[in-house]
């Protein structure tokens, strides 16, 4: 799989990254280094019956916990990091116009 | 003074006897660190205040007679945990203005035990990469050769460690972060079973294989710390709730009669010869003292890198989407709308590894691709745990290298991420299929330190430990450091 310019900015776009075009051809390369390697998994005897591993804990299910609070706000706390804060509400440009 | 020169466990015993203070052990390492750190930047940030008062708490409960086998000994944390008050970056200017609100729940657990925190250690950003040169901080060098890699993702730790300006520290292991360093700088690196440590306030890379251990000099001091480190935590789904066995109190247990499996397809192409001989060397004497060895197949062990580079990508792309410019992190200047703030401040916050990996996950979960890349290497993580299954079936352990070479050059393997992404050829199926591991000193080649790797079934740390500790009272490897740093 050889990735183009265009491929790199769709996948980009996808994941929200700012590439410069400088960095296009640089990441096109290196990505399609990256699918070519990892296309040898197709050779991978993969039967029908072999069910696909999401994570190691055989068994493991996800557990349940009463529903009580156990939280305290602690909003100001973690809004101290947030870059624009006001009136306890995380700024963002206008979405609406 | 020589306190550098004890491990972890034995400055533990100096304190209980009241040979010193956590207060003059903790200024002997804080002088360390600056002397060495600014040529080896190990460390992001020193927290020297900290510790100080961290020790005064130490002595304190020592005089009591309420301190455990930690109490005053110094840690320092990968800068993957957070801790409270602390920056905590993950080697990302994405998070390098982040205050942490809250304390991981391995921060929590050892200072409890009463660990004296000296700071935060360098790693490759978001714990992506084998060298530790991703990080937004610059490399870390290996004490060993200060112009070579010491490894990574926890390279910081291992350096931190190896040049003994802490004498234990905590990394984080997806593909192989704790034991590759480990093996790089003459350290024992240990990780545990995934679920046995709680992740709550853990930076999260890619959820199914993301797991802390130790980077320690000893396997006396990886149980102890280990010990205190693990157990049930309900703010971790993940976490697993079987008890802690005493590690340290395990650790005498014989391994006399221990089967071992050598893994056939660590040996081909690619291991350098220096290096497999040390390690079969190693294998050797344990048989020497009782074990029996066999050969073993693990066919599809091969296919490991390649799905670990679908897997782990796919899972951080989604991880990391929560780095979005609003409620914490980088945020670029005048965002002129919501899509420009959030690939703006996600363009100029991650690196370029970073940003290789979450394209490669898009891509591989992108619709019409799915089945082709993310399922087909779901199943194939399901054969090789199969292969993993079928050898503890025969054997209590698994021997071969940690990684198939000592430590290379800075530089080196930069340009080629396929290159760099072979460096963990050997660590990343203990990953997939979620078993503890251990990378322990077993050798040099060309004068720098080589691991051998020691792999087990889920939950099998104590043997693992004891495996490892038997070799270090039969050797001297994991005592050797670094001459400039002795």
């Amino acid at each position: 799989m050889t990735l183009t310019r265009r491929d790199v900015e769709n996948i980009a776009h996808l994941a929200r990254l700012e590439i410069t075009e400088a960095e296009l051809p640089v990441y096109a390369g290196s990505l399609s280094a990256i699918l070519a390697f990892v296309e040898q998994l197709s050779a991978a005897p993969t039967a029908d019956d072999v069910l696909p591993m999401a994570h190691p804990l055989e068994g493991q299910v996800q557990p349940l916990r009463e529903d009580r609070v156990t939280e305290i706000d602690r909003h100001e706390a973690y809004q101290a990091n947030a870059p624009a804060v006001e009136a306890a509400l995380y700024l963002v440009p206008k979405v609406i116009e | 003074m020589s306190l550098h020169r004890e491990t972890g466990a034995e400055i533990g015993r100096g304190l209980a006897a009241r040979r010193y203070s956590s207060v003059e052990v903790t200024r002997h390492f804080l002088e360390r660190i600056e002397r060495a750190n600014p040529a080896l930047n190990a460390f992001v940030t020193v927290t020297a205040e900290r510790a100080l008062a961290d020790a005064k708490r130490a002595d304190a409960r020592i005089a009591r007679g309420e301190g455990g086998p930690l109490t005053g000994v110094p840690v320092a944390h990968k800068d993957i945990f957070c801790t409270t008050g602390i920056l905590t970056s993950c080697g990302s200017r994405m998070l390098a203005n982040f205050v942490a609100p809250y304390d991981a729940a391995v921060v929590e657990r050892l200072d409890a035990a009463g660990m004296v925190l000296l700071g935060k250690t360098n790693m490759d950003e978001f714990a992506m990469g084998s060298s530790n040169e991703t990080s937004f901080y610059g490399p870390v060098k290996n004490p060993w050769d200060t112009a070579r890699v010491p490894g990574g993702s926890s390279g910081g730790s291992a350096a931190a460690v190896a040049s003994r300006i802490a004498p234990v520290a905590t990394g984080t292991d997806t593909g192989g972060s704790i034991r590759q360093p480990g093996a790089l700088t003459g350290l024992t690196g240990f990780k545990p079973t995934y679920g046995r440590v709680s992740r709550y306030g853990m930076i999260a890379f890619a959820s199914s294989l993301d797991q802390a251990g130790v980077l320690a000099q000893s396997a006396e001091d990886a149980a102890l710390v280990l010990g205190a480190m693990a157990g049930h935590d309900a703010r971790d789904s993940t976490s697993v709730a079987a008890p802690v066995p005493d590690y340290a109190a395990g650790l005498e247990k014989p391994v006399k009669g221990l089967k071992i499996g050598i893994i056939r397809e660590f040996f081909g192409a690619g291991l350098e010869a220096e290096t497999g001989a040390a390690v079969r060397a190693a294998i050797e004497a344990f048989r020497g003292e009782g074990a029996t060895v066999e050969e073993l197949s693990l066919p599809n062990l091969p296919l490991s890198v390649p799905t670990y580079y679908v897997v782990a990508p796919a899972e951080c792309s989604s991880n990391l989407s929560r780095f979005d410019g609003v409620r914490f992190g980088h945020r670029c200047k005048d965002p002129k709308d919501l899509l420009d703030l959030y690939r703006r401040s996600r363009g100029e916050g991650f690196g370029a590894e970073v940003k290789r990996r979450i394209m490669t996950g898009t891509y591989v979960l992108s619709a019409g691709y799915y089945d082709a890349y993310y399922l087909k290497a779901q199943k194939v993580r399901s054969l090789i745990n199969e292969d993993f299954k079928r050898a503890f079936a025969r054997v209590d352990v698994l021997m071969g290298p940690t990684a198939p070479t000592p430590a290379f050059a800075i530089g080196a393997k930069t340009d080629d991420p396929i290159l760099m992404y072979l460096n963990d050829i050997y660590t990343i199926g203990a990953n997939l299929a979620g078993l503890p591991a251990v990378s322990v000193p077993c050798g040099l080649s060309g004068g720098l330190p080589v691991g051998l790797q020691v792999i087990g079934p889920h939950f099998a740390e104590e043997r693992l430990l004891a495996v490892a500790h038997a070799w270090q009272r039969a050797t001297d490897w994991h005592r050797r450091m670094p001459g400039a740093y002795a």
